[in-house]
């Protein structure tokens, strides 16, 4: 990326050469993976390599791959999100309750997203105006939304129409609808992050904040938008979820935070902010459907299972921390 | 070299599914509520027994933990797999209505076993219970009632707040301390949830205690629940004052019910719901079973089985209650 080039510059180094970038980013270790694992899951199981199982398969990822997206560029900036499956589940049991009491669709609709919007704007003020670390702030409100959640919904689960069931059985060109939008939001959020100048300032804070704010940066503005916008993309993702299970619960999305830093960090976005790209959460989130749905569909244990996700990660921070000491320092 | 791997491996997967198309034996397969929970061997050494003596294939799978959306990728994965039948222990009354319907829109025979979708039974072919679960609320109240002189403070510790069965036991309790006169001195004071898990429900138990100082009773109608509560009251030594009783394993209990922590509980024979839902589908897949209410059908060592109202099927008219008497007859 240009932070790359212009820290060469600096360096004064001899330019490496083209194959030995592109074999050093992040990205290419998670697209190995992603190959290495399509390979094993296929020697595993011989139902596993069926793309339309495993299209099938994202759909019930798809939520949290798509929040994934948008963490990614929070965490660029230098800040973190770990309320995003909460406010799924506030947001969908405050959307399912209204329809259930008779608000007309759109307007439930609305109200799901304005929730969305409202927690994504509690987190900004705390970690903006109050200057609070946004790991402490989101620990917390992601146990207040939840809990939020129960309130309304209570133990019971909320049913919605018949007609708002099944995005996930959507099709458009042969690709469920969920993952099309997933597809659609990255190929954006890439856009975005890679070539606009938001895109840049969003690396800059997430490098160094204060410098940025030297350089103009209205550092505060940027940060508050992300907040809005995850809260935002969280809701719509609620909403989606409602609509794949036909039903909403409190515990809907229940431990997706982790799904989605998972991507996020198996795509190689340094957790200290700055660096990372859409790319690689893109990739990840392919990574782990796979991964997982290979080990299911091959009834591997559970406990084995879990033991390969930790060491996948485990795998990818190391390597992440190695690439960037390597190309950056 | 790598796409060529990869294609040879898509060709075998094909090969493999149409040979299973044409000749492979019935393939079973139970999903659990969870992995770690002994209650489930005992459903799955009925399936497996069966399966033996009629030549079927039978796996056993379950997610880690029992949240409401956990089963939907291992029922994906069995779909994908091509079993020609479905036995699940369901984790939520109506999370899983889409994918089972997938299912069954796929030709696969989709029985739940040990537990049902509750007010959602259109969305699978028949259940297979132990007993008659609208019976099961009042008999532990019963049997809470005649340890504590049917008078005092009792509460109950279940599985997860979503876990139908409990829930409609837990129901049937509220209205029958409420509606018999017989209980009108006993008082539900509390209903928590250790949501299957040893340690929570450990935790839940001692809060219990401390909360409720006059607590005389705790009913746990789960398996993981019940062994829980019963540690607790051993180790703090307090069984004459809080007696504990609910739906529990002869094998976990044998112990607690040999020093007199626990007096007595209930449950039926889990071995004996794998037995039968192995020999109600096979019996359906050949078509010599017509999987219709008011049908009856012979299965070994169970006698004649009703189809009963909502396609439900048992394999036992009452609860079995397990005292010092006679738990050293039950192996399970």
């Amino acid at each position: 990326m240009s932070s790359e080039t212009a820290a060469g510059a600096r360096d004064a180094a001899p330019p490496r050469p083209r194959w030995q970038v592109l074999l050093i980013r992040p990205e290419s270790m998670t697209f190995v993976l992603l190959v290495l694992g399509i390979f094993a899951g296929s020697l595993l199981s011989p139902f596993f390599l069926d793309i339309s199982y495993i299209l099938r398969s994202f759909t019930l990822y798809a939520e949290f791959a798509i929040v994934a997206l948008v963490l990614t560029m929070v965490i660029i900036a230098g800040e973190i999100d770990l309320s995003p499956a909460a406010n799924m589940a506030l947001a969908a049991c405050l959307f399912a309750w209204a329809q259930a009491s008779g608000v007309p669709m759109p307007l439930a609709i609305g109200i799901g997203l304005a929730a969305g919007l409202v927690m994504g704007a509690i987190n900004g003020f705390f970690v903006i105006a109050l200057q609070l670390p946004s790991i402490i702030v989101t620990i917390g409100t992601l146990t207040l939304y939840r809990g939020l959640a129960q309130v309304i919904a209570g133990d019971k689960s909320i049913r919605v129409p018949e007609w708002f069931i099944g995005i996930d059985k959507q099709m458009v060109l042969g690709v469920p609808l969920p993952v099309l939008l997933f597809v659609l939001l990255a190929i954006a959020l890439g856009i975005v992050l890679s070539s606009t100048v938001f895109g840049r300032q969003i690396y800059q804070i997430g490098t160094n904040e204060v410098a940025a704010r030297h350089a103009g940066i209205r550092s505060a503005r940027i940060k508050l938008l992300l907040f809005l916008f995850i809260g935002v993309v969280a809701a719509i993702a609620g909403m989606m979820t409602a609509s794949r299970l036909g039903s909403v619960r409190y515990d809907l999305g229940l431990g997706g935070e982790l799904q989605m830093v998972l991507m996020a960090m198996l795509g190689g976005t340094y957790i200290f902010g700055g660096r990372g790209t859409i790319l690689g959460t893109f990739l990840a989130a392919w990574l782990l459907v796979i991964v997982s749905t290979g080990m299911i569909v091959a009834n591997v244990l559970p406990a084995v299972q879990l033991v390969v996700l930790g060491g996948l990660l485990i795998v990818s921070i190391v390597a992440t921390n190695f690439i960037y000491s390597r190309t950056q320092r | 070299m790598l796409a060529k791997s990869m294609l040879l491996g898509l060709a075998a997967g094909f090969a493999l599914v149409t040979s299973a198309i044409a000749a492979d034996p019935v393939k079973i397969v139970y999903i659990g509520k969870n992995t770690g929970n002994p209650y489930f061997d005992s459903i799955t050494g009925g399936f497996e027994d069966a399966c033996k003596a009629l030549g079927c294939e039978f796996e056993f799978v379950a997610p880690a933990t029992a949240e409401a959306t956990s089963q939907i990728p291992f029922i994906e994965a069995q779909i994908q797999r091509g079993v020609n039948v479905i036995g699940i222990a369901p984790n939520s009354p109506d999370a899983l209505n889409q994918v089972l319907d997938d299912a069954r829109a796929k030709g696969i025979l989709v029985l739940t076993v040990n537990g049902d979708l509750v007010g959602n039974e259109s969305h699978r072919d028949a259940t297979i219970l132990p007993v008659d679960f609208t019976k099961t609320g009042p008999n532990q109240v019963e049997l809470m009632g005649s340890m504590i002189d049917y008078k005092g403070e009792i509460a109950i510790l279940s599985a997860t707040t979503e876990a139908p069965d409990q829930n409609t036991w837990i129901a049937a309790m509220n209205d029958t301390l409420k509606n018999d006169a017989k209980y009108k001195d006993m008082k539900l004071v509390a209903t928590v949830y250790g949501d299957d898990q040893p340690e929570k429900s450990t935790t839940e138990m001692e809060a219990l205690l401390s909360n409720y100082p006059d607590l005389v009773g705790v009913i746990a109608p789960t398996t993981v629940g019940v062994a829980a509560a019963a540690q607790v009251v051993q180790s703090r030594g307090i069984a004459d004052k809080v007696h504990v009783t609910g739906l529990g394993l002869p094998s976990e209990m044998r112990d607690f019910v040999k020093d007199g922590t626990v007096k007595a509980f209930q449950l039926w024979s889990p071995y004996n719901e794998g037995w039968l839902a192995a020999h109600f589908a096979l019996g359906v897949l050949d078509g010599s079973i017509k999987n219709e209410v008011g049908n009856t059908f012979e299965v070994p060592n169970l006698g004649t089985i009703t189809i009963n109202d909502k396609n439900a099927m048992n394999t036992q008219a009452e609860l079995t209650t397990f005292d010092a008497s006679n738990i050293d007859d039950f192996n399970f």
